[in-house]
Formats: structure tokens, sequence, C-alpha cells
């Protein structure tokens, strides 16, 4: 795995304007759509070689399906995705094998996405065979993978019910890693685990980005867990990106209400703090995405909504620190700032152009 | 608040299963007191036996190769060997259960409503008329938005935070006087998780009932409970107050776990702190202390089970299993100056 790789010196992977929307379909005799769910509605963002990037939202939000649709797992309905400058929106089975090999997946639930009736000598190796390596060499290999991973070499042999739930998920990580790929999506790895093992994979995923130069799409659903890891985070909300920004800077200096209302809702653990704290319950539920609010999507659960909330959608705003944020009434910037913001060219197509006015955080 | 009777009273309560890989021991000797309006949350990782402990109580748990021991008195009543039907009649009025699931814990093929008003009759036997009222009435105190028109939905036209609401609804339905709440927001986002424990925690003042919160999450405890148990493989190993426990913990593995929480409110840490190695499999546990294999603190004594008992003399209701003096625990669990957490052992794999 040391051997040095070219590097493109462009980003790693480019999200233009991508939507990805399921028809919802009706009729019993003739077949007809009468709607759409809007998972990913118009996302572009960058990834950075080696970079970690954390995107995070709550259930329903659209994080699931866009990881996927960057995987290829599901088809965009528009926009583009290039990996390394190639457009792969809708590259073919053929052409996606070469691909695959580049970006690999670890999944949510390690029980779920290992074979119960494969062994993990199995498991592991498939990826191995399936890309043409000989059968003497996959068996060292995964010894290797199963060392990397912090898992007795030994255990080869064994077969996924043997294994905690962590040590699963080191295994759904040694299978990512079998090929070599600069690209991991990983879809909530650490939900299932308890605390002191969730450290423990964060601490190793940690450890072989430093050591093979991986590049991260870290899902997550709170933003507890994704700050450990990231470089950059990403907030979605019904299909949209709310904000993204600096990791550190969005504890310290959420521009965006929803992302605001995220880290107050998570109990701090710490019962001197959380009496002095003042709680801001955010109330209702994530609205339908089939029928999404007109305007900024949050705008119903939102304290800080307005009229033009309703009415028309924010920018994407740039403001001079890097962040990025969706909201026409911002937190946390100053009216300097606001006058130094300048609208995003990675802004939605259907959004308005208006930037956020000075005046608006005067309160 | 600590004169009053205790509303439960576990004492040495032991639950073992018959499996094809032999007896485990899920619950090994556990005793806990529980107040009328007092929030106890027990808390510890997978396989602890925090559920079981509860199930327990509920006597969910008994099946041909279930064993029981111990006592576990409510109000006067002896629970683990209550025969069924003395069971039923406490089952949802007493003692009521809010599960982790609300997705698997409704029947998916009844209103809503009819669930409530089912719950009522079978306790209470109210007229239809009135029962349903009641339903309606529940829902709007659970925070359901158009009560009314919302009673006859089924379970699949809700999201998970609304049934949730609804398992509330259930619970309360017979004004229990315990509320045994399992991972009651494990399953929902972190936004409609503050809604719940809002709600659990405004019905706490409103009905002086008694809480049981099992919860693996330290910040969902810091927000609502009164006291604390720490379950490790089976046994409670330690209790104490919620400002005694995250302040003055007395056993390493509250240490570890404590250290293996992330803030959102801090500066981010170099490396996330974990507790070296795994926890042991039930059916096959150490000698003596069970946190042995992985705490650095261990010593020759540890290879004897440690009673859960006073240990620190200026905390008379904090008792905890570790055989360290109060002084010793004191200065060995800082692992930097004022944060206190577990050092890694040495010859056991983070």
């Amino acid at each position: 795995m040391s051997e040095e790789r070219p590097v493109f010196g462009g980003p790693l992977l480019q999200v233009e304007h991508l939507k990805l929307h399921f028809p919802i379909r009706d009729g019993i005799l003739i077949d007809r759509q009468v709607g759409s769910v809007h998972a990913v509605d118009d996302v572009t963002f960058e990834l950075e070689e080696g970079e970690t990037l954390g995107l995070v939202g709550e259930s329903g939000c659209g994080k699931t399906t866009l990881s996927r649709a960057l995987m290829r797992l599901l088809e965009p309905t528009e926009g583009c995705i290039r990996f390394r400058g190639r457009d792969v929106t809708h590259a073919r089975r053929k052409e996606l094998k070469p691909l695959r090999k580049e970006m690999q997946m670890v999944f949510q639930d390690p029980f779920a996405s290992l074979n119960p009736r494969k062994r993990i000598s199995q498991i592991i190796g498939l990826p191995l065979r399936l890309h043409g390596a000989s059968r003497d060499g996959i068996e060292d290999r995964v010894r290797d993978l199963l060392r990397l991973v912090g898992l007795h070499p030994e255990h080869l042999h064994r077969y996924p019910h043997e294994f905690s739930g962590g040590q699963r998920q080191r295994i759904g990580v040694a299978r990512a890693l079998a090929l070599e790929p600069r690209l991991i999506v990983l879809d909530e790895p650490v939900s299932a685990l308890d605390v002191s093992v969730q450290a423990q994979i964060i601490n190793l995923l940690d450890d072989l980005q430093d050591d093979f130069r991986l590049t991260y799409l870290f899902v997550a659903h709170d933003l507890s867990v994704v700050r450990h890891v990231s470089d950059r985070i990403a907030v979605m909300y019904l299909g949209k990106l709310m904000e993204i920004s600096p990791a550190e800077e969005l504890y310290t200096k959420p521009i965006h209400p929803y992302t605001g209302a995220l880290l107050a809702a998570i109990p701090i653990p710490d019962p001197r703090e959380n009496r002095r704290r003042e709680r801001v319950v955010v109330s209702g539920e994530p609205p339908n995405p089939s029928n999404p609010p007109s305007g900024c999507v949050f705008h119903p659960r939102c304290p800080r909504a307005t009229e033009i909330c309703s009415e028309v959608e924010p920018p994407l705003t740039r403001y001079p620190s890097g962040h990025l944020a969706a909201c026409h009434h911002p937190m946390n910037v100053s009216t300097d700032e606001i006058r130094a913001a300048e609208r995003s060219d990675t802004s939605p197509h259907g959004c308005g152009d208006d930037l956020p006015q000075p005046t608006a955080v005067l309160e | 608040m600590s004169d009053t009777q205790p509303l439960l009273s576990v004492e040495d309560l032991h639950v073992s299963f018959a499996t094809e890989e032999g007896v485990v021991k899920a619950v090994d000797g556990v005793s806990f007191d529980l107040r009328a309006g007092e929030v106890l949350a027990v808390v510890g990782e997978s396989g602890s036996g925090k559920s079981v402990t509860a199930m327990t109580l509920m006597g969910l748990t008994r099946s041909p190769n279930a064993r029981f021991e111990g006592t576990a008195r409510f109000k006067g009543t002896e629970l683990i060997g209550a025969s069924e039907d003395d069971l039923r009649q406490l089952r949802g009025a007493e003692i009521a259960m809010i599960f982790q699931d609300p997705m698997t814990s409704l029947n998916p093929v009844q209103r809503i409503g009819a669930q409530i008003v089912e719950q009522i009759q079978t306790h209470g036997g109210l007229p239809d008329a009135q029962a349903r009222e009641r339903a309606v009435e529940l829902l709007e105190k659970v925070g359901i938005p158009r009560a009314r028109e919302r009673v006859d939905s089924y379970p699949f036209e809700f999201s998970g935070g609304m049934r949730q609401r609804v398992m509330i609804a259930l619970a309360l339905s017979c004004d229990p006087s315990v509320l045994i709440a399992d991972e009651p927001t494990t399953a929902l986002d972190v936004t409609i998780q503050a809604q719940i424990l809002e709600r659990i925690r405004r019905l706490r003042e409103e009905t002086n009932a008694a809480v049981i919160l099992v919860t693996h999450d330290l910040g969902v405890v810091a927000d609502i409970a009164d006291r604390i148990a720490v379950m490790y493989a089976g046994r409670i190993v330690e209790q104490g107050t919620l400002d005694e426990i995250f302040y003055d913990p007395q056993h390493p593995y509250t240490w570890g776990l404590l250290g293996s929480i992330t803030r959102v409110d801090r500066p981010r840490p170099e490396r996330l702190p974990a507790i070296a190695g795994l926890p042991p499999s039930l059916a096959d546990r150490p000698e003596g202390c069970h946190f042995r294999p992985r705490c650095p603190h261990e010593f020759a004594k540890c290879s004897e089970v440690p009673p859960l008992e006073v240990r620190a003399t200026d905390m008379p209701r904090h008792a905890d299993r570790c055989w360290l003096s109060a002084e010793q625990k004191r200065a060995l669990r800082e692992v930097r100056p004022g944060e206190i957490g577990l050092h890694g052992k040495e010859g056991v794999s983070v």
C-alpha cells in the first residue's frame, strides 16, 4: 500500500448541483408519477485529497442518499459528479469497475453489512478476488489487513457472529481498505457502537488516514461524533446544504440557526454546565421532503424566520473566514463580516440573489 | 427525599439464562431503592445487564430458561415471585414502561387511540366515550398537535418522535407511580430527543412519578437524572447522586466512561480517550472484579469480588465496588489536571 501514487492536482471529488429525486408512483391499472421526494436537492461541494468532510443532518435529510449517489449506488436525477476531474455521473457498470477500486464504503450496521455465512477471509478477500488478485496472495493480504485494523490475523477463518460490534466494524473497515482506495465514504460508522468503542474506531480511522493519505466523507446524524475526525463539516437539512464550515468554527460560531439548534440540542455531560445553560428547544419536526416548504426549507421551525424566509430561498453566502451558510438572518456574524460576504457560486440554481443585510443581525 | 419510604426496593437481584453456551449471568446481585419523584439513571454499555434489570421488574424476562433470585418489593408487593395475574394488575397501571424502539413497540394494525383506550379499559373500566376522551387528553399532554384528529391514525402515519410520544402517552394512561424508560431517546434525532426529555421532565414534576431511565448516554443522564447507578458486566459498580458521580466518581470504570465522552462545548482533544480492551462475555467473566482485566490500577486484592458498599466516609449514600481507598481513588483518577479519566492499561489494546 505504500507505493507512491500520482497525485491529481484538483479536488478528488467534485459534486455540482446534484439532485436525486425519488418518484412517488400511484395508480392501480395505469402507473403514473404523482410527485417526488426531493432527497438530495441541488447540492454542490468539493473534497480535497487527504481531507475529511463531515456530513451531518437528522434522519431523512438526504445524507445517506447523497453518499450512495456519490458511490453510484443510486442514479442521480440531475447534476454532476467528478472523480479526479472525470465526469462519472452516468458512467456505466464496466466503466465503474476501476472506479470502485478507488472509492469504498463502510456501512452503518456492522451486523447487517457482513454476510453471516461467509468467513472473515472470504468477506475481506472478495474485493481482492473481484479485482483479480491471486488466491495465495489474498490470504496474506487479509492477514495484513486484519493486523492493520487491530484484529488478530489468526481469526481470519472465523464467522462474523464470533465478533463484537466494534470488532465487526473493524472488519468492515478492513474490507474497505483492501483495494487501497483513495476515498472512503463512512455512513454512520460508529452510531451502532457503545461510547468507549466508538472512540476506538474513530482513533483507528484517524490513524489509517494519516498512514495512507485517505480522503473521508464521514456521515453522521449528530455533531458530537464528526467533530473529532473532520477538517470541514457540512450540515444538511431536507436535501439541502445549510452550512459548510471549517470544523472547529462550526462549534464556536455556528452561522445557520439550524446548526445552532443542533448544537443546543446535544445534552452536555456536565450537570452544572447543563443547569446554567439556556436551552433552546426547536419545536416541530422536519417537514415531508415530497412537499418541502417554500423559501428556506428550515423557516417553519426557525426562531429567526421572517417574511422573506418563506418567500425566497437564501443563497449560500461565503463569509470572510471561508465559512458558507444559506440564511437570510445569520447568527454570530458581525456587520463587517456581512458587508464582506459574497454570494457563493455553489448556491442552488433556484435561490435568490439577495445577501443578508447588516441590519438583520443588529437585534 | 431521603427520609420517605422507597417506592421500589430491589435487593440482591440475580437473573441468569441457560443458553447453549452455558449459564449466562445477566444480572449479578443488583440492589437499589427508588423513591417517588426521583429519576434514577441506570448507565452502562451493551451487555451490562441494565435492560434485563429493568425488564425483570416488569416480569418481562420470565421464560423456562431464566432463573431469578433476590427480591424486588414495590409498595409492599414482591415482584420477582409474583403470579402472572398479580403482575398483570401492576403492569401498565402501577409500573409502566417505555421501550427503546418506537417503530416496533406499537401494534402496526391498530389505531393509536384504540391502543390507548385498550390499556385504560383494562385497568380502569371507563366507558368507551370517556376512555377515548382520556386518550385525546393524553396525546395532547405529550405534545401531539391536533390530537383529536390524530387519535384515529395508525402508527405508520407517525414519525419516530411522534411514536415515542404515543409510547409515553400509553405509559402514562393509568397514572403509574413508576415509569421505566429503556433508552427512550436513542432512536431519535437530537432535536426530537431534547423535546422528549423536556416532556419526561415536565411529567415527573406534574405527577411525582418515579422514573428509572436506562441509557448509555451520559449527556442525557446529566440532563435529567437525580441519582445514577453505573452497571458493568451484570453488577452495579457504583451508585450515587448525579453530582457525586460526575464530579467525585469512585470506580475506575466510571472514570473511563466519563473520560470517553466528547463535549461539543470544549476544545477538541488530540486523541479521543477510549477504555482499553473489551467488556467480558457474559458467559465467561473474570473472577473477582469484572473490570480487572481493563483496569490499570489492578492489584492483588482485585481477584476477590469487592462488595457494593460505602467507602468514602464523606459521602454516606454513595457506594462502589472497588478495593482502592477513597484517597487512592481521588489521587489516581485524573488523567490531566482537572480532568477525570482512565489511563490505558499496559498490554491491553485500545
